[in-house]
């Protein structure tokens, strides 16, 4: 295979996994689980972004996009979760 | 015209359709946000891709600061909006334990 | 009866959802047909003329060998300004929402020791991030990010504050950033130039002053919006006995938020 051709391989992989990722988050219906492909999906973007040769959007979506978004996220569905764990236990219309 | 650009940037497009379809159809506040900041990634992508210029150019500088700018606000609009929605949540818990 | 009517008018309601949401999915698909069409024609136009080679032309008078941090502290220096003046005011839509949740329990030693290993070595990387992107990747968001990493670990190991100081002292830390920023305008203004147009010669300090001011207000914005509220005030903020009896009793080992294994 010539480099072309390999270059435009890695090219969908990288694609075809940050579309699946973005997907994945998007139709997840469990807080956490959606939030953890979130996190994972900036990452894989970050990759991407550096394939793009720009590195310095790359750690910045890294550190701050999927990192602490994710972090502050994260705390959101863990509330939720004790939320909605309370009013199950109580009354459930 | 760059096939890489335009692969790249219509990916961001799908992206961009993508949250704003999960946004509009899904109830939980926190999908809705994870919605949102997957359209803000969309849109990111598709400046990321006008601005790579090939292997031999050097990128266009002038979108990659905009997208660092953009990643900053997004993420304090995303704490913001979380931050609200906590205040909501307890307040509705507040009205039913009433 | 009036649940049998309120089960059929359920269904009703959900397949009326489940047309809208089709109905949505299709508008969405065909704006995303259309949006690729114009932009796979914007590309085949050919590329207009771009602000690229203005901006790569001009970067030997910027101060800096970065194009990106040129774009951000020196040409386009307004849009960073009002960049950290967005943040700002998200951090006192923040605080103006109540106190903030009182945070994990202490941590045990295994987390405490992995801590203070690593959020030195977040503040270091944050440091080296921001001399380095003078002329390499980096500046002063990656570094100000690196800065709120290292509170959100301080404060997922236990300490309700991530690691900031009281909120007097938090909120200067907070306006470092536009106060620095619009200080050096103003006084370039005074000095006859405009108003954040650096001098060639004076423009890396002047940034280097910007960029550091900067990198301190994003970190603290940053692990400020996590913690998610009002700094608890001195009077809830417990005591240094307090400090002293919860470090002497039994790590609470039970109730950590450590991953298991």
């Amino acid at each position: 295979m010539s480099q072309l051709t390999l270059l435009i391989v890695f090219d969908g992989v990288l694609l075809v996994t940050l579309l699946a990722l973005g997907f994945a988050a998007v139709l997840s219906p469990e807080p956490r689980r959606a939030v953890m492909l979130f996190i994972a999906f900036g990452l894989w973007l970050s990759l991407v972004w550096a394939r793009l040769k720009a590195p310095d959007v790359a750690l910045a979506e890294a550190a701050i996009g999927a990192g602490l978004g994710g972090a502050l996220m994260l705390a959101a569905a863990r509330r939720a979760a004790r939320s909605s764990a309370r009013t199950d236990g109580g009354d459930e219309t | 015209m760059l096939t890489a650009q335009f692969l790249y940037g219509g990916a961001g497009l799908v992206l961009f359709a993508l949250g704003l379809w999960s946004f509009l159809v899904h109830e939980p506040l926190l999908r809705k946000i994870i919605a949102l900041n997957i359209t803000g990634a969309g849109v990111f992508h598709v400046l990321i891709a006008i601005a790579y210029r090939g292997d031999v150019a050097p990128p266009d500088p002038v979108p990659h600061a905009l997208v660092l700018t953009g990643i900053v606000v997004a993420v304090s609009a995303t704490a913001l909006a979380l931050m609200l929605g906590a205040r909501l949540q307890d307040a509705e818990e507040e009205d039913r334990r009433r | 009866m009036t649940s049998m009517t309120r089960a059929r008018r359920a269904a009703r309601s959900a397949e009326r959802n489940r047309d809208l949401s089709l109905l949505v999915a299709v508008l969405l698909a065909l704006l995303g047909a259309a949006l690729t069409v114009v932009y796979f024609m914007a590309l085949q136009a050919g590329a207009a003329p771009r602000l690229a080679d203005l901006a790569y032309e001009r970067l030997p008078g910027t101060g800096v060998q970065n194009p990106v941090t040129a774009v951000l502290l020196n040409y386009r220096a307004y849009d960073t300004l009002m960049e950290l003046a967005v943040l700002l005011a998200a951090l006192l839509g923040i605080w103006s929402l109540g106190p903030a949740a009182p945070g994990f329990q202490r941590s045990g030693a295994v987390l405490a020791g992995m801590v203070s290993w690593v959020v030195p070595l977040l503040i270091v990387t944050g440091g080296y991030l921001l001399w380095v992107g003078g002329y390499a990747p980096g500046g002063a968001f990656q570094a100000g990010a690196l800065l709120g990493a290292a509170g959100v670990i301080v404060r997922l190991a236990g300490d309700p504050r991530a690691g900031l100081p009281g909120e007097a002292a938090q909120r200067w830390l907070l306006v470092a950033g536009v106060l620095v920023f619009t200080l050096v305008g103003l006084g370039l203004m005074v000095f006859g130039a405009g108003f954040l147009t650096y001098p060639p010669k004076i423009a890396k300090w002047l940034i280097l002053a910007i960029e550091m001011a900067a990198t301190v207000a994003i970190g603290v914005a940053l692990a400020a919006a996590y913690v998610g509220g009002r700094p608890p005030g001195p009077q809830a903020r417990p005591t240094a006995e307090d400090e002293d009896a919860l470090s002497a009793t039994e790590p609470a080992a039970e109730n950590t938020p450590a991953p298991s294994p």
